[in-house]
C-alpha cells in the first residue's frame, strides 16, 4: 500500500508538475512563434450579449483576485503566516477568499449555462472548451471546499504548498510538505497542474497575450513595408 | 512637415443607381467564408434610412469615433483604463442581432417535398446554427423603403431638423431617396486602430490602407465599437476581426478594387492624395464647424514645388507624386470642392468623400394626382429636395454652406452644358449661374468631363506599388488559394 501511495504521489506531484510546466513553456512559445493566428480569446459576445455579461465579468474578476491571492501566499509565505497568526485576521482572509471563490463559481456556472442554452454559442463551443470548463469546475469546487471546511487554506499554502513549489522549481522535489494533505487539497493541486498542462492547447492562451503594450503605446499605429529612403534612392538611380 | 500618400476615394452619389453590384463583387471575393457571411465590407444603404448595422450612426448607442474632452480628442468608447475594465465584456458592442443572422435556403425541399395542393418552398436555414429560421432582417432590409415609418423616420440625421423641414422631408420621401454605398473610409485618424488593445490594426505607411493583422488580433473586440462607421466586423467563427482591405492585392498590381471595378454607374473614383501627417491631431481636435475646411487643408497641393521636394525627401516615389497630380480625388475634393467627407464630426478624418446628390423633385402629390411643381429644368433645391440640413448632418457636420456650394456648382455645370449642347437655356443665364457657383467655364468643362466621360484610367489613378520593396507581395497569391485572404497562412479554424 505504501509503495502504491508512493507511486501515486510521484506521478501526481513530481511527474505531472514537471510535465505540465515544460509543456506549458515549450508548447506556448512554439505555438506563439509558429502559429500565432490561434492565439485568441475566441470571444462569443457577438452572438450573445446579455448572459455573456453575467458569466464573463464575475468569473474574470473573481479568478483574477483569487490568483493574485495565491501568488501572494506563494511569494510571501512568512508574511502570510504572520498575518494569519491572529485568528480574526485569518478568518477575514479565508472569508474574503471564499466570497471571491463564490463569485468566480457563479460566473463559471453562468458561462456553462450560456454555452448549453444559447443555440448560436453552442455551435462554436468545441470539445476543448468543454474540457477547460470541466477542469475549471473541479478546480473551483475543490478550492471552495478547502476554504469552507478547512478554514486555514491560506496558511497551508504558505507553510506547505509554497515550500513544495519552491522545491519543484529548484529541481529538488520534496513531497514531505504535501503528502499528508487531505484529498481535496491534493485534488486542487492535481487539477491545477492539469490545467497548466492543457493550457497551451486551449483557448486559455489568451491569458498570455493580455494587451499590456496598449497602456503605453501611441494611439495610431503605422507600419511600413519598405524602407522609405531606399525607395527614393532606387527612384533617383533610375531617373 | 511629414508628407505621406494616401489612396483616397470619391463616390459620386448623383450617379449611384443602388444596384448593389459593388457589394456582390466584394462578397464574392472576400466574405463568402464561414463566419463572414453576415459581413458586407461594401454595402449600399437607402437614405433616409437606418442603414447597416441598424442605426450605425447612433453614437449614443455604439459610442463609435472620437469626441472632444477639454479640447483633447479622445475615443468615445474606450481609453487606457476602460480597456482593462471592459476587456471581459464590451458594453457597447453591436451583436449579430444589430446586423442580421445570415441564412441560405433548403433547396432540396423543392425537389423532395411530397405532392400537395401548395407549391413547395425553399425554407430559410440559418448559416450559424443550421436550423430553420424566420428571417427578421437582412443586410439591405430597408432597400428602397425610404417612406417607411420604421426605417426612414428613425434616421439619426433627421434629429435636429425643424418640424417644417421634417414635414417637407416626409412629404417628399415618398418621391425621393438616394443611395449611400459605404466601404471602409481608410481614415487618417482611425478610431479602430487607436482602440485596438493588441495593436493588430494598423495603417500602411505607403498608401494609407488600414489593415487588420489576423495574427495579432486577439478578439478583444474594441475596434467593433470604436469604428463609428461600423466597418470592422467580428468573424464569429475564427474569433478574429476583419475589415475592408481596399483590395490591396489588386491595388498593388495596378487594378482597381473590386467594388470600384464593377461599379455600373461609374460613381467611383480612386486616387492618391498627399497629406501632412503632423497635422492630424491638431485638425481632429478642432470644433465641429471647422472640421470640413481643416480636413481639406491637410491635403497638400501635389503641384506645389515645396510639397514635391518635401515629399521626395520623405521617401515618396516619383510615380506616387505623378499619380497624385493626376488624382481625380484631388480635383473633386480640393480643386472643385464638390466632394465631402461622411460624418466628419466623428473626427476620424475619413478619406472617402461623397459628392452629394442633387435629388431634384419635379412633382408633388396633389390629392390623388401628381402635379408638376417645377417648370424649370433645375428646380430650387431649397424647397424641392431632401432638406439641406439633412445632407449637412450627413456630410458636413451640420454646416449647410458646404452642401449649398456643391449643389449650386453641380446645377450650374448642368445648366451650362445644357446651354452648350441643347441650347434651350440661355448661355447668358448659364454663365450667370456659373459665376454664382464660383465656377469658371474651364472648370465646368472639367467637372463635366470627369463626371460623365471619364475613362477607367482617369477614374482610377493607381500608383505603382514598388512591390520590389514590399514584403507582402513576395509571395505568390495563388499559393494561398483555398485559405483565407492574403497574408493569412493558417487555415481559419477556430481555436487550437
Amino acid at each position: 500500500m505504501d509503495q502504491f501511495n508512493e507511486i501515486i504521489n510521484t506521478f501526481f506531484f513530481i511527474i505531472l508538475p514537471y510535465l505540465s510546466i515544460f509543456t506549458f513553456l515549450l508548447v506556448s512559445i512554439y505555438r506563439y512563434r509558429s502559429r500565432s493566428f490561434v492565439y485568441s480569446s475566441l470571444s462569443s459576445q457577438f452572438l450573445e450579449n446579455r448572459q455573456h455579461f453575467w458569466g464573463m465579468v464575475p468569473f474574470h474578476y473573481g479568478i483574477l483576485t483569487i490568483l493574485a491571492g495565491h501568488l501572494v501566499w506563494f511569494l510571501f509565505p512568512k508574511t502570510t503566516l504572520l498575518w494569519n497568526s491572529v485568528p480574526l485576521r485569518l478568518y477575514i482572509m479565508e472569508v474574503s477568499v471564499f466570497i471571491f471563490g463564490l463569485i468566480t463559481f457563479t460566473g463559471l456556472i453562468n458561462i456553462i449555462i450560456r454555452r448549453r442554452s444559447d443555440k448560436k454559442t453552442r455551435v462554436i463551443t468545441t470539445t476543448t472548451d468543454w474540457i477547460v470548463l470541466i477542469l475549471l469546475t473541479i478546480q473551483i469546487i475543490s478550492g471552495l471546499y478547502v476554504a469552507f471546511f478547512y478554514r486555514w487554506g491560506s496558511s497551508w499554502f504558505a507553510s506547505s504548498m509554497s515550500p513544495y513549489l519552491h522545491s519543484i522549481f529548484k529541481f529538488n522535489p520534496d513531497l514531505a510538505f504535501i503528502s499528508s494533505m487531505p484529498f481535496m487539497v491534493k485534488l486542487h493541486i492535481i487539477s491545477a497542474f492539469s490545467i497548466i498542462l492543457l493550457f497551451p492547447f486551449t483557448r486559455l492562451v489568451h491569458v498570455l497575450v493580455v494587451p499590456n503594450p496598449y497602456l503605453w503605446r501611441k494611439p495610431q499605429v503605422v507600419r511600413w513595408n519598405w524602407d522609405r529612403k531606399k525607395i527614393r534612392d532606387i527612384e533617383n538611380n533610375s531617373i | 512637415m511629414d508628407i505621406r500618400s494616401q489612396i483616397s476615394m470619391v463616390f459620386h452619389l448623383d450617379k449611384c443607381i443602388g444596384c448593389h453590384t459593388c457589394s456582390i463583387a466584394c462578397k464574392n471575393i472576400w466574405t463568402d467564408r464561414k463566419g463572414t457571411e453576415y459581413m458586407w465590407w461594401n454595402n449600399v444603404e437607402t437614405k433616409p434610412g437606418t442603414g447597416f448595422p441598424t442605426k450605425w450612426e447612433d453614437q449614443e448607442k455604439y459610442k463609435g469615433g472620437w469626441e472632444l474632452k477639454k479640447g483633447k480628442v479622445v475615443l468615445k468608447s474606450t481609453n487606457k483604463v476602460k480597456t482593462v475594465t471592459n476587456i471581459f465584456h464590451n458594453p457597447n458592442m453591436p451583436t449579430m442581432d444589430d446586423y442580421y443572422e445570415p441564412w441560405e435556403y433548403d433547396y432540396k425541399e423543392l425537389f423532395n417535398s411530397k405532392e400537395s395542393d401548395d407549391q413547395p418552398t425553399a425554407k430559410p436555414v440559418s448559416m450559424v446554427t443550421g436550423e430553420y429560421i424566420d428571417i427578421k432582417a437582412g443586410p439591405n432590409w430597408d432597400d428602397d423603403l425610404s417612406g417607411s415609418p420604421i426605417y426612414a423616420r428613425n434616421d439619426i440625421n433627421l434629429e435636429n431638423l425643424t418640424p417644417e423641414q421634417k414635414k417637407q422631408m416626409f412629404e417628399i420621401e415618398r418621391l425621393v431617396m438616394f443611395y449611400l454605398p459605404r466601404i471602409c473610409n481608410h481614415c487618417l485618424n482611425p478610431a479602430c486602430v487607436a482602440s485596438c488593445p493588441s495593436g493588430a490594426l494598423y495603417k500602411r505607411g505607403e498608401d494609407g490602407i488600414v489593415l487588420l493583422d489576423q495574427k495579432r488580433c486577439r478578439a478583444w473586440r474594441a475596434c467593433i465599437s470604436a469604428c463609428p462607421y461600423k466597418k470592422t466586423y467580428y468573424n464569429w467563427s475564427s474569433g478574429k476581426s476583419e475589415k475592408c482591405i481596399l483590395c490591396f492585392p489588386r491595388v498593388e498590381t495596378g487594378q482597381a478594387p473590386a467594388c470600384f471595378h464593377s461599379c455600373v454607374g461609374r460613381i467611383r473614383y480612386l486616387g492618391v492624395l498627399l497629406y501632412d501627417a503632423d497635422k492630424i491631431e491638431e485638425i481632429a481636435s478642432l470644433p465641429d464647424e471647422k472640421l470640413v475646411e481643416a480636413h481639406r487643408s491637410i491635403i497638400l497641393d501635389p503641384f506645389d514645388e515645396k510639397v514635391i521636394s518635401e515629399a521626395k525627401r520623405n521617401g515618396i516615389a516619383d510615380s506616387t507624386i505623378d499619380a497624385a497630380q493626376k488624382s481625380p480625388v484631388y480635383n473633386f475634393v480640393v480643386k472643385w470642392g464638390l466632394a465631402l467627407p461622411p460624418h466628419i464630426e466623428y473626427r476620424t478624418l475619413p478619406m472617402l468623400f461623397y459628392v452629394p446628390p442633387l435629388l431634384p423633385v419635379m412633382s408633388a402629390q396633389d390629392g390623388d394626382t401628381v402635379k408638376n411643381i417645377n417648370n424649370e429644368f433645375f428646380p430650387d433645391f431649397e424647397k424641392a429636395r431632401v432638406p439641406m440640413k439633412y445632407m449637412a448632418n450627413l456630410f458636413s457636420a451640420g454646416n449647410e454652406s458646404f452642401i449649398r456650394y456643391t449643389l449650386e456648382k453641380q446645377t450650374a455645370v448642368r445648366a451650362y452644358r445644357r446651354a452648350v449642347t441643347v441650347g434651350d437655356i440661355d448661355m447668358k443665364d448659364a454663365e450667370k449661374a456659373l459665376l454664382k457657383a464660383d465656377c469658371s467655364k474651364e472648370e465646368a468643362e472639367a467637372i463635366y468631363k470627369s463626371t460623365s466621360l471619364s475613362t477607367f484610367e482617369e477614374r482610377f489613378v493607381i500608383p505603382a506599388s514598388h512591390r520590389e520593396q514590399a514584403i507582402e507581395m513576395y509571395e505568390d497569391p495563388l499559393k494561398l488559394k483555398q485559405e483565407t485572404g492574403f497574408g493569412f497562412k493558417d487555415k481559419p479554424k477556430r481555436g487550437l
